[in-house]
């Protein structure tokens, strides 16, 4: 039984917002191991604009885990 | 269902990244004062090391082994003997004109300690020296 296309238009935009959440988590792995190796070499100054931006990037993964699962909640 | 959970597993790996992060600024907030200066150490005489040799220590601790290199007749450098990489121990070697890291083939400038090949980032970390009585002395580890 073909998936409705309503449904298939779903699925897509789940995992759209799924491939930038692991975009996202891909930037943030990025972001930590450049702050520890600036921390290793003294440079304590980019600790806090790390934290910074990886804090952006968690809330946009949370608000995409929201869009998640509202479109979850809409298919059902 | 399975993209649910998917996207919650990712969301919590998300967070635990910025946790990550929370961590190592809370760690740098709560560094101690610095420690006070070690106390000059003598390494060797100055015509003890020949051209290109090297001598090995331990400074400022017992536990931080560090290497003693005579580039040149009145030149001599000393850095800590393990590798920024993945702490392996580094040697000099006179005829590349190179401090070799064995394990990933690191290499850094023995005038600076700056990484000049390989997967290092960070230079040796140097140790200041000074000629007393006709002796190399180990009189401080120079800041990152």
């Amino acid at each position: 039984m073909k998936a409705e296309p309503g449904h298939r238009r779903l699925l897509t935009a789940i995992d759209t917002a799924l491939g930038c959440i692991l975009l996202v988590v891909v930037v943030q792995i990025w972001l930590l191991t450049a702050s520890v190796e600036a921390a290793l070499a003294g440079d304590r100054a980019i600790s806090l604009p790390a934290l910074l931006a990886s804090g952006a990037c968690f809330a946009v993964n949370a608000g995409l885990l929201r869009f998640i699962l509202r479109l979850d909640r809409l298919g059902r | 269902m399975v993209r649910r959970e998917f996207a919650k597993f990712l969301v919590l790996g998300s967070l635990g990244l910025s946790f990550g992060n929370v961590w190592l600024w809370g760690r740098g907030l709560l560094a101690g004062p610095a420690s006070p200066p070690p106390l000059p150490l003598p390494l060797a005489g100055v015509d003890e090391v020949p051209v290109g040799g090297v001598k090995l220590f331990r400074y400022p601790t017992g536990a931080d082994p560090a290497i003693l290199i005579r580039l040149a007749p009145d030149r001599w450098v000393a850095y800590g003997q393990k590798c920024t990489h993945l702490a392996c121990a580094v040697y000099y070697d006179h005829g590349r004109g190179a401090v070799v890291c064995p394990c990933h083939h690191g290499l850094f400038d023995p005038a600076s300690g700056r990484p000049t090949a390989g997967p290092p980032v960070r230079p040796l970390r140097r140790i200041e020296l000074a000629v007393s009585g006709g002796r190399i002395m180990a009189v401080g580890v120079a800041a990152p």
